[in-house]
C-alpha cells in the first residue's frame, strides 16, 4: 500500500479535511455572531443617535472585512474538497446532500456577497435605511449558511429520508425528513449559540484589554464590554443547557460517541459513574487515573442514578471510534462552557456592586477567555466528527470506502501545501486582527479603508459629509 | 440519441450560465492582478483595486455556484472531474486564498514591504487562479480516464501542451476583460494606459483563440466530424465568423476614443461565442466521449427539489447583484473616489 511519511492516503485526506475545515470553521463562527453584532450596533445607532455605537460599528465592521475574507476563500476549499479528495462520497451521497448545498451557495452565498460591498462601503452612497437592511441581509445570510451546512453535517451524523439505488447512490425520498433530520435542530442551536457567544467573548475579550490598559472613560470600551458580559450571563448557560439537549439526542442516535464521550469502556448495569478525568487506555481498555462521581452519568444521562448504561464493549471492534481524542475534546469543550457559565456570573455580581468597569480580575480572567469560544468550537466539532467514526454517513458509508482514487503522494503533497499556507496567510490575518483590536475604538472612529495618511487616496476627501469621517467609499 | 428538452438540459444551461457569469465576473477581477504588473505606482495600484474591492466577493460566489452546482445536478462528473485535476484544482485553490486575502491585507500591511508582499501576492494569485482554470477547461476537452465510476489516470495526466496552452489563452483573456473593466470605471491618464493594455491584451487574446480553436479538433475524432463534418459545418462556421466579425469591432473601439463601455460589451460576446464553441465540441457530453449529461446526472428528485429553488432564486440574485453594481456605478477618479 502506497505512503507518504507513514501514512496512508485515507488519513492524509482525513488529516486534510480536518485541517481545512478547522481553520474555515473558525472564522464563520467569529463572523456569524459579529455580523448580528454589527447589525444591532447599527441599529443602536439609529435609533438612539448615540455615537459610541457609530464609532463601535465602525471599529468592529474594519475586523469583520477581514474576518470574512479569511471566512470565503477557506469556505471555497472546502466546497471543491468533496469532489477532490472525497470523490466516492461525492458521488454516492451526491444526490442528498448536493442540493443542500446548492441552496446554501443560492440562498446564503450569494447574499451575504451581494449586501457585503453596500454594508462596508455604501453608507453614504445608499443612504442610512438601505445601509440598515444590507446589514441585516449579511447577518441573516452568515445564519442562513450555517443552517444549510448544517443540516447538510447533520444529516451525515443520522441519515434519514433516503433508501440506496441500484448505482450505489443514496437517493432522497423525502426531502423534509432529510432536511430536518434528527440532530439537525439540535446542532443548528448549539452551533449558532457557539458563534454568537465565541464572539461575545472576543467582544468582551477586547473590551477588558482596554480597560485594563486605563481606557474606562471610553463609552466605546465600556459599552462593549458591558454587551458582551450581557451575552456571556445570559447565553452561557443556555449554551449549556443546549449542549445537554444535544447529548441527549446523541445518545439514542449514536451511542457508541457517547460512550466515548463518557470514556464508558464498560457497561454499567446499575448506574454508570460520571468520569470527570482521566487518562483513556485503550490498550487494556480502561480509563486510568479516573476521578468519577458515582452514578452522575447515568442520571445525566437517563435521569435516573441507577439506570443502566452500555458501553463500548458492546459495540464490535471495527465500528467503535477514537476513545482518547473525543474523551478529550469533549471535555475542554465542556470545561470551557463552565467556565464562560461562571464569567458572565462573576459580571452580573460585579454589575450589581457597580465595579464591572473596576474589576481588574475580572478583566483579567475575560482577556483570557478571550479566544476561548473558538477553542470550544472546534473542540465540540472534534467531538462530533471523530465520535462518528469510523463512517461518513453514519451506519451506512464508511470513511475508508469514501475517498477519491488518489495517490498518498499527492494528498501528500497537498495537505503540506495546505498546512504551510495556511499557517503563514492566515497567521498574517490574525495579526492584522490583533493589530486592530490592539487600538481602542475613538471617538471620530473611522471605518473601512478610510484612514487618513498617503495609503487612502480616494475617498476621504472632503465629501466625507459627517466630520467624524464616516466609512465612505473607500 | 435521443435528446429531449428535460430537467437535465435545464441543469446543464443553467451551470453553463453560471460558469459564463463567473468567467466574465471574476475574469475582470483576476484581470486586474494580471494587469498589476504594469502599474507599479501604489497610487494607480490602490485605485485598481478599489475598483472592485466591493464587489469582488459576490464575483467569486458564481465560482462555488459552479462548483457546488455540478455537485449536487451532476455529482458523477464532479466525483470524476475533481481527482483528475487534483493539482491544478488544488493550486487555484490556494492561488485564490493568495489574491482574496490581499483585497483586505494591502491595506492593513503598513510597511512597505508587507505593501509589496500583498500586491505580489495579489498578481501571482490572480495570475495562477487564470492558468489554473484554463488547465482545467483543456483537461476536460483533452479527455478523462474513466474507469467505472471513477477516474482512472494518474495525478498528472492533465500536464499536456495543449492544457498549458488554455491555461495562458484564459490568462490573456482575463487581463483582457481586466483592461475593459477599467476602462469604464477610470479616467485621465490612468485610463490611456488602461486602454493601451487592452489593446495588447486583445491582440495576444486572439492569438490563443486562434491558437485553441485550431487545436481543438485535432484532440479528437468526434470534435473534428463536429466541426468539419458536411452539412454541420454550415451551422457551425457561424461562430467562427461572428468572431471574426466581433474582432474588428473590438479593434475599431479600442483605438476610437469615448464609448467607454464598448470594449466591455465586446469582449463579453467574444467570449459568449467562445463558450458556444465550447458547447459545439461538447455537446452532450460532460466528460467528453466518456459520461453524457444524462450518464451523470442526479435523480429527477433531487434536480427537481433544485430547480424549483434556483428559478425563483437565480433571478433575484441577479437583480440585487445588479444592484450592488449601480451603486458603486460611475468613473472612479484618482482624486475623488467614489461619490
Ligand atoms: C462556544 C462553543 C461551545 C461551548 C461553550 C460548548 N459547545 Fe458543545 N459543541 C459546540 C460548541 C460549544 C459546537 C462547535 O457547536 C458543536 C460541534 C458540532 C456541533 O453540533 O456542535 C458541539 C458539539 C457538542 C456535542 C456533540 C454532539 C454530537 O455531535 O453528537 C455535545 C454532546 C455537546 N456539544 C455538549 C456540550 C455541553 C454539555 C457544553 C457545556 C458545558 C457544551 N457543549 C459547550
Ligand atoms: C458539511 C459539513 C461537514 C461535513 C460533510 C464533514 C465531513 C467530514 C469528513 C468527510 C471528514 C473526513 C473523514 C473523517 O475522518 O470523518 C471529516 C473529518 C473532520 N471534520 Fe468534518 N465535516 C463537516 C463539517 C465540519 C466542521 C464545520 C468542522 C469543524 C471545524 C469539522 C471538523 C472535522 C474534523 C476535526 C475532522 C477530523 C476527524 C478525524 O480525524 O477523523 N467538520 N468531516
Ligand atoms: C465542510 C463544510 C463547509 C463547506 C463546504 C463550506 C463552504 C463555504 C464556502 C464556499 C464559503 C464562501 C462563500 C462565499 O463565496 O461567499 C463559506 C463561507 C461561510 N461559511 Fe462555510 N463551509 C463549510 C462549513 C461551514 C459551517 C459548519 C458553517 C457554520 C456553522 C459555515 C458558515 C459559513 C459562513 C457564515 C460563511 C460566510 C463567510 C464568513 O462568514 O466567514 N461554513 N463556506
Amino acid at each position: 500500500m502506497d505512503s507518504f511519511l507513514g501514512f496512508d492516503a485515507v488519513t492524509l485526506a482525513r488529516i486534510q479535511f480536518g485541517f481545512t475545515v478547522a481553520f474555515h470553521f473558525i472564522f464563520p463562527a467569529f463572523s456569524i455572531g459579529l455580523a448580528s453584532f454589527l447589525a444591532v450596533l447599527n441599529a443602536r445607532y439609529l435609533i438612539t443617535k448615540n455615537e459610541a455605537y457609530l464609532r463601535l460599528f465602525k471599529y468592529w465592521i474594519k475586523i469583520f472585512a477581514i474576518s470574512f475574507a479569511m471566512g470565503v476563500v477557506s469556505g471555497i476549499v472546502m466546497s471543491y474538497q468533496f469532489g477532490t479528495n472525497w470523490s466516492v462520497f461525492s458521488d454516492k451521497a451526491g444526490p442528498v446532500v448536493g442540493p443542500l448545498m446548492a441552496y446554501e451557495v443560492l440562498t446564503a452565498f450569494f447574499l451575504e456577497a451581494g449586501f457585503l460591498g453596500i454594508m462596508l462601503f455604501g453608507r453614504e452612497k445608499v443612504g442610512n435605511g438601505l445601509h440598515m437592511f444590507a446589514c441585516l441581509m449579511v447577518a441573516v445570510g452568515t445564519a442562513i449558511s450555517a443552517t444549510w451546512i448544517l443540516s447538510v453535517n447533520s444529516w451525515m451524523q443520522t441519515p434519514v429520508g433516503f433508501s440506496i439505488g441500484e448505482n450505489g447512490q443514496f437517493l432522497p425520498e423525502d426531502w423534509w425528513a432529510i432536511v430536518f433530520n434528527p440532530s439537525f435542530p439540535y446542532r443548528l442551536a448549539h452551533t449558532l449559540t457557539a458563534a454568537y457567544l465565541s464572539t461575545a467573548f472576543i467582544v468582551g475579550g477586547v473590551g477588558a484589554w482596554h480597560l485594563l490598559r486605563g481606557e474606562k472613560k471610553n463609552v466605546g470600551v465600556t459599552t462593549m464590554f458591558s454587551m458582551a458580559m450581557w451575552m456571556a450571563a445570559i447565553v452561557a448557560p443556555l449554551q449549556i443547557f443546549l449542549g445537554d439537549l444535544h447529548g441527549l439526542n446523541t445518545l439514542e442516535h449514536q451511542p457508541a460517541k457517547v460512550m466515548a464521550m463518557e470514556g464508558h469502556y464498560d457497561s454499567h448495569p446499575d448506574g454508570a459513574p460520571l468520569i470527570l478525568f482521566g487518562i483513556p487506555d485503550s490498550e487494556n481498555r480502561t480509563i486510568r487515573y479516573a476521578l468519577e462521581v458515582p452514578k452522575l452519568s447515568s442520571f445525566i444521562l437517563k435521569h435516573d442514578f441507577n439506570a443502566p448504561l452500555a458501553g463500548l464493549d458492546t459495540i464490535p471492534d471495527d465500528e467503535e471510534p477514537p476513545v482518547a481524542i473525543v474523551f478529550w475534546s469533549f471535555r475542554v469543550m465542556v470545561a470551557i462552557g463552565m467556565a464562560m457559565a461562571l464569567v458572565g456570573l462573576w459580571s452580573l455580581l460585579s454589575r450589581v456592586r457597580g465595579r464591572l468597569f473596576d474589576d481588574k480580575w475580572l478583566h483579567r480572567v475575560a482577556l483570557v477567555m478571550g479566544p476561548s469560544g473558538l477553542v470550544a468550537v472546534i473542540a465540540g466539532w472534534i467531538t462530533t466528527e471523530v465520535g462518528r467514526q469510523p463512517y461518513v454517513v453514519y451506519n451506512t458509508l464508511r470513511t475508508a470506502d469514501a475517498v477519491s482514487p488518489l495517490g498518498a503522494q499527492a494528498v501528500g503533497a497537498s495537505l503540506i501545501a495546505f498546512i504551510v499556507i495556511y499557517f503563514a496567510i492566515f497567521g498574517a490575518g490574525i495579526v492584522y486582527l490583533l493589530k486592530l483590536m490592539h487600538v481602542p475604538p475613538q471617538p471620530g472612529q473611522r471605518g473601512v479603508r478610510s484612514e487618513p495618511g498617503p495609503i487612502r487616496t480616494a475617498g476621504h476627501t472632503a465629501s466625507a459629509p459627517v466630520a467624524t469621517g464616516t466609512a465612505t467609499a473607500k | 440519441m435521443e435528446i429531449s428538452f428535460d430537467l437535465t438540459v435545464a441543469w446543464a444551461l443553467l451551470l453553463a450560465f453560471s460558469v459564463y457569469v463567473y468567467v466574465v465576473l471574476d475574469g475582470f477581477d483576476l484581470g486586474i492582478g494580471i494587469l498589476y504588473p504594469f502599474f507599479p505606482e501604489k497610487r494607480d495600484r490602490d485605485l485598481l483595486m478599489n475598483t472592485v474591492a466591493p464587489v469582488w466577493d459576490g464575483n467569486e460566489t458564481w465560482l462555488v455556484l459552479g462548483g457546488g452546482g455540478l455537485f449536487a445536478a451532476f455529482p458523477l462528473a464532479y466525483a470524476i472531474i475533481m481527482p483528475a485535476v487534483y493539482p491544478p484544482i488544488i493550486a487555484m485553490l490556494l492561488a485564490l486564498i493568495f489574491r482574496g486575502v490581499a483585497f483586505e491585507f494591502r491595506w492593513r500591511a503598513g510597511r512597505r514591504f508587507s505593501e509589496r508582499f500583498w500586491d505580489a501576492a495579489f498578481i501571482g494569485g490572480s495570475v495562477m487562479a487564470a492558468l489554473t482554470q484554463g488547465i482545467i477547461l483543456g483537461t476536460l476537452l483533452q479527455g478523462i480516464e474513466v474507469e467505472g465510476r471513477a477516474y482512472a489516470g494518474g495525478w498528472f495526466d492533465w500536464l499536456t501542451p495543449f492544457s498549458l496552452l488554455c491555461g495562458a489563452a484564459v490568462v490573456a483573456g482575463y487581463a483582457l476583460l481586466g483592461a475593459c473593466w477599467l476602462n469604464m470605471k477610470i479616467e485621465g491618464d490612468v485610463q490611456h494606459r488602461v486602454r493601451h493594455a487592452a489593446r495588447i491584451a486583445a491582440f495576444i487574446t486572439v492569438l490563443f483563440i486562434i491558437a485553441v480553436s485550431v487545436a481543438t479538433p485535432f484532440l479528437e475524432m468526434e470534435y473534428f466530424q463536429r466541426w468539419f463534418a458536411w452539412p454541420g459545418i454550415l451551422e457551425v462556421a457561424i461562430v467562427p465568423l461572428l468572431v471574426a466579425g466581433l474582432i474588428v469591432l473590438l479593434a475599431r473601439s479600442l483605438f476610437v476614443e469615448g464609448r467607454d463601455w464598448m470594449p466591455m460589451v465586446l469582449t463579453l460576446l467574444l467570449f459568449l461565442l467562445c463558450f458556444a464553441g465550447l458547447g459545439v465540441s461538447m455537446w452532450p457530453y460532460v466528460i467528453p466521449t466518456e459520461l453524457t449529461l444524462w450518464d451523470a446526472a442526479s435523480p429527477r428528485k433531487s434536480q427537481l427539489f433544485m430547480f424549483v429553488g434556483a428559478i425563483f432564486l437565480v433571478p433575484i440574485i441577479l437583480a440585487y447583484t445588479a444592484y450592488a453594481y449601480w451603486v458603486f456605478r460611475g468613473k472612479l477618479d484618482p482624486d475623488q473616489g467614489y461619490h
